[in-house]
């Protein structure tokens, strides 16, 4: 029997606005004369790309109830699609080359997930992982896919289609932006669908939801398919943005990183998974700055930090910050009753 | 009209060495209750079990409908028009009454998930799954609980919700695994109430321990023990089994 508690779908009203601002913020960010204003447009697009892969594992772990422990593979294997395709001399053009990439990681999850879907709790977690490595030790020994030291995409893709130019870090952006929505609002469309609630069924009660007739295998294939594909357009995005792919892209700490992003922003709802992308980036930020205290470089130790900083939010915020969030406006709105 | 919907033969299900159901038949007719009864361990939940694609059984063989579904998946026998209740009370409980039984009324959508149609329609917004929910949980007297959590309502009203999820999917064969266990005076006479109501349309198995409830509901009763059936008939003809009331019903019953 399952104690799953409810978790957060419906998002109140004031986080809402919350989050259309938070959007409105990062439209309106590259108006604002910053100095070094490159870095932080850099910054954010990688954040932004960040969360789409975050929101795209969430389609997983938080709807569906399967922790993937080796969804960067897609992101990865996306990004090095386009490391394969861009020629030495030219760039590709963004518009067959992106929904190719996608497509290619898709399937790449549709082969590894008909295998994976079929296990459960641990297992899928430790299959999951296997295969991720498996990808990851095919691309790392092998010279001819780049070896250890990864690819370099010679080129950004060529939007000229769209009328933007992706060499032009603004523009970068606001590309990045427009998918960043665009993925969000399908996918909380896609949550309140008839797939989307025989997922959450799925999650809740798998056993309930054959007995009343539903094919959970598909479903979840599905799912999965169709997560990989997202994080396939992150991926592809990332290289793009970068200029370079490596190995790491698709290792098992890329896939931890996502885990950790949904959690500490809120599981299910993909406003969380932003959030938590966001938020997971800038704490990460601030712990690499953090001065020397003494013979000590406490910056260096960054992930000590942020081990410690994810473990107090599960212990105060188990439905992540997002959880938090509405905790705190039903309690104020209890106080101003 | 009676109409012989579920027919299962010889039906084993062997654990290692034990038969936990052995060579058991049972014929589920519309319009007739058949109650399945017997002491703890008995086989009567591996039999509900068998029959609804739970556990696939070693040997034997079942006609549901029509068609042959021995070792079918439980999807594809629901699909076939079988519903069951859980034992155990096996609901969705972070969601409210209203989602459980409109999440099983949504199976019967045709529903491939990986159509992209079916990722943009809003699921509230079908209106013949709304009807079939609606439907169920007004036959399961649980319209006043639509909107609460079923994680809060009470267990007999849990017991009414399993009920309005099998109904949900518009079975014409139901399998009940203890529907009356832990309810209340109140509770139970409002269940047999309405599996009364439902009988006309449905063939029906129930597997209960309220011997009171058996006789005032069962057309049709077979006794088991052991995994194997010891008698089987009208509960008068049961009733009066001399190896029946040795091994369960007692002297007090007879």
């Amino acid at each position: 029997m399952s104690t799953a508690k409810a978790q957060l779908e419906q998002l109140p009203r004031a986080m809402q606005v919350l989050l259309a601002l938070g959007a409105l913020a990062l439209a309106a960010f590259p108006l604002v004369p910053l100095e070094a204003a490159d870095f932080y447009l850099q910054m954010l697009t990688q954040m932004m790309i960040l969360a789409i892969f975050a929101m795209s594992l969430d389609l997983l772990q938080g709807v569906s109830g399967m922790v993937s422990l080796g969804h960067a593979a897609y992101f990865g294997l996306a990004g090095y699609a386009l490391a394969f395709l861009t020629p030495a001399d030219a760039p590709i053009p963004l518009w067959w080359s992106l929904p190719l990439a996608a497509a290619g990681a898709g399937l790449a999850a549709l082969v590894i997930g008909f295998f994976v879907v079929r296990t459960h709790g641990i297992y899928f977690i430790m299959v999951t992982m296997a295969f991720a490595q498996m990808v990851f030790f095919l691309f790392f020994d092998n010279k001819a896919l780049g070896g250890s030291d990864g690819l370099y995409v010679n080129f950004r893709p060529d939007a000229s289609a769209l009328g933007i130019d992706l060499e032009n870090k603004t523009q970068f952006y606001y590309l990045t932006l427009a998918l960043l929505l665009g993925i969000y609002l399908f996918l909380r469309r896609l949550l309140f669908s008839p797939f989307g609630r025989a997922l959450a069924g799925i999650r809740v009660n798998e056993h309930r939801m054959r007995a009343v007739g539903y094919g959970s295998f598909g479903h979840k294939l599905t799912a999965f398919t169709l997560a990989g594909t997202l994080a396939g357009v992150a991926g592809y995005l990332w290289a793009a943005q970068t200029g370079f792919v490596n190995p790491e892209l698709m290792g098992f700490h890329m896939s931890a990183h996502a885990i950790m992003m949904v959690i500490l922003g809120g599981m299910g709802n993909f406003a969380g998974a932003i959030v938590g992308a966001f938020a997971f980036e800038y704490v990460m930020h601030v712990f690499k700055d953090l001065p020397a205290i003494g013979g000590f470089d406490t910056g260096k130790h960054w992930q000590l930090w942020m081990g410690a900083f994810i473990v107090l939010v599960v212990l105060v915020a188990p439905r992540g910050l997002l959880g938090l969030g509405e905790k705190l406006l039903k309690r104020r709105g209890r106080a101003s009753e | 009209m009676s109409q012989l919907l579920l027919s299962a033969r010889r039906l084993t299900k062997r654990f290692g060495g034990l038969a936990a159901v052995n060579e058991v038949s049972v014929d589920l007719v519309r319009d007739r209750i058949h109650a399945v009864i017997g002491p703890n361990g008995a086989g009567k939940s591996t039999l509900t079990n068998l029959l609804s694609g739970d556990l696939a059984p070693t040997s034997g063989s079942i006609t549901l409908n029509g068609v042959e579904t021995a070792g079918h998946s439980p999807e594809a026998i629901s699909r076939l028009g079988l519903g069951r209740s859980y034992q155990k009370t096996n609901i969705f409980l972070p969601f409210t009454v209203w989602d459980n039984v409109r999440l099983a009324a949504q199976s019967r959508e045709r529903h491939a998930p990986w159509n992209p149609l079916r990722w943009l329609q809003s699921a509230a917004s079908l209106a013949s799954v709304n009807q079939r929910c609606e439907r169920a949980i007004e036959l399961a007297g649980l319209a006043h609980r639509a909107k609460t959590v079923a994680a809060t309502i009470s267990h007999g009203e849990q017991r009414q919700l399993e009920v309005a999820m099998t109904l949900a999917t518009e079975p014409t064969v139901l399998l009940l695994d203890e529907p009356l266990a832990g309810m209340g005076q109140a509770e139970a006479e409002r269940m047999v109430a309405l599996l009364l109501r439902l009988k006309p349309d449905h063939a029906m198995m129930l597997v209960e321990h309220d011997m009171d409830a058996v006789f005032a509901l069962a057309d049709q009763l077979t006794v088991m023990v052991n995994g194997q059936v010891i008698a089987s008939g009208t509960p008068a003809q049961v009733r009066s089994d001399p190896a029946v009331q040795a091994a369960y019903l007692g002297d007090g019953h007879a």
